[in-house]
């Protein structure tokens, strides 16, 4: 998943720097990313891995780093599995 | 007066909106030569002042009063009855000091100033906007420079509002050289730590007394000045909540005034009509009506902040941008046509200046609204988001 979210991030994220030099809980704010470019991403993420994010997690903190959102994803995909 | 008596007159002089009346009766005096002069109202904001109005926000262990969002709004809607450029001088002041309340808690600098602020009553201007960033305030061009425990900062600043007149300005820049534009960090500069030399003139169709100038700042201050928290958390738990719904308390406080001259017009009409129905009677009722709406707008947004302050998720959140940003729209189009209204109800004596129905001020200054921040630019976000969000159908939230 890690893999699929950089390669995404890297495709729509706009950064000023190649996501292969980020951490992964590096800020992504910090690193330049905008508030269009994180719809951006989550319009990506959402296609990519058929899902949707509930308003709870639309918020900054769940696209603040690259482990944030393989976090926000995780939640998610297992939510899905339970139901 | 008894002892008992006169306690409770005391009391009741000492409201915040018995003092916020008597700024309001200060700043509707000079309104009309602030707006004509396009000078600052300084007048009024002595009274602020005198009246520690200033101050209010600070929690009361700093020597402030606590007072909240929903508070400051009242009073600001009572300076808009009266000047609007003295109300938004006093309401882009509360949106500061927002910021030092909600992100300065912690820092030892900071709750220093706040206590100076509430005592010493100072005013504080911001510089976000900066030549080449084309408006958006959450970039920067200029940086901080940290040299051990000094920062020094210059920045080409296109607006700063009352800057010439301010006792402290807050300043956006990206948080040092190696930073992206959007890396930003805001640090308080007092007077004396800078100097601001005029390069913009502010003279404008309205809004004239706010003088918001442009200026190069160079300051240089203690790095513990700098705020904690990164200015992009601060600009989303704090300033836009606070601009949206703190400007919309000021353009109610226009139109609600505007509202008011209109009736009174109406009035007149009426008892020399010997009871027929005025012309703009019915106008009147429309107005009050959307008056109504647009009051509605507001103290739901100042109710949404509230509910949101318990939970910084709930205030970073793109629910929360949508509905502050909803209110901004709504506000800031709909006085316009209040206005409009009660400007074809006063006819030829509401477009005159010096009568008592007198509007052309208040248009003036409501169309400022759609342009502090853009609505294009705040339609264009909502719209971003829009993409991802899901709609709240609820009634009540």
């Amino acid at each position: 998943m890690n893999e699929t979210i950089r390669e995404l991030l890297a495709k729509v994220g706009g950064l000023p720097v190649a996501v292969e030099t980020l951490e992964d809980g590096a800020d992504l704010y910090a690193a330049g990313l905008s508030s269009f470019a994180s719809v951006q991403l989550m319009l990506a993420i959402e296609e990519k891995f058929d899902i949707e994010f509930p308003d709870n997690l639309l918020n900054r903190k769940s696209f603040a780093s690259i482990s944030a959102i393989e976090t926000t994803v995780a939640q998610i995909l297992k939510a899905r599995e339970a139901a | 007066m008894s002892l008992p008596a006169f306690a409770a007159d005391m009391t009741a002089n000492m409201t915040l909106g018995a003092r916020a009346h008597r700024v309001a009766a200060v700043a509707a005096e000079f309104a009309d030569r602030v707006d004509r002069d396009g000078r600052f109202p300084r007048e009024a904001v002595d009274v602020m002042k005198a009246e520690r109005l200033l101050g209010i926000q600070i929690p009361a262990a700093f020597g402030g009063e606590s007072a909240t969002t929903q508070e400051i709004a009242e009073v600001c809607s009572i300076l808009g009855q009266a000047c609007a450029a003295s109300a938004m001088v006093f309401a882009m002041h509360q949106i500061k000091v927002s910021s030092l309340v909600e992100h300065g808690g912690g820092s030892e600098w900071h709750e220093g100033f706040m206590r100076e602020l509430a005592s010493r009553q100072l005013l504080v201007a911001s510089a976000t906007t900066e030549a080449g960033i084309g408006g958006n305030m959450r970039n920067s061009i200029c940086a901080i420079e940290v040299d051990g425990e000094t920062c020094r900062l210059t920045k080409d600043a296109t607006v700063i509002s009352y800057g010439a007149h301010a006792d402290a300005i807050m300043v956006t820049s990206r948080s040092g050289e190696k930073a992206a534009a959007t890396d930003q960090v805001m640090t308080v500069f007092k007077r004396g730590q800078y100097t601001i030399d005029k390069t913009v003139d502010w003279d404008t169709l309205g809004m004239r007394g706010t003088c918001s100038d442009g200026f190069l700042f160079k300051g240089e201050a203690p790095a513990a000045q700098i705020f904690p928290k990164p200015f992009a958390e601060i600009a989303a738990q704090s300033m836009l909540a606070t601009s949206h719904l703190l400007w919309s308390a000021v353009w109610y406080g226009i139109a609600a005034d505007a509202v008011q001259r209109a009736q009174s017009f109406v009035r007149a009409a009426a008892r020399k009509s010997n009871g027929a129905m005025p012309p703009g009677a019915t106008r009147l009722a429309e107005a009050s009506n959307l008056l109504q709406l647009l009051k509605a707008n507001i103290v739901a947004g100042l109710k949404t902040y509230a509910d949101a302050k318990a939970d910084p998720d709930q205030l970073s959140s793109m629910a929360f941008s949508i509905a502050m940003n909803n209110v901004k729209l709504a506000s800031s189009e709909t006085i316009l046509v209040i206005i409009n209204q009660a400007m074809i109800i006063c006819g030829i004596m509401g477009y005159k200046n010096g009568t008592p129905y007198s509007l052309g001020r208040h248009l003036r200054d409501a169309h400022s609204a759609q342009l502090m921040i853009s609505n294009d630019r705040i339609l264009g976000n909502t719209s971003t988001m829009l993409l991802v969000q899901k709609p709240d159908t609820s009634l009540l939230g």
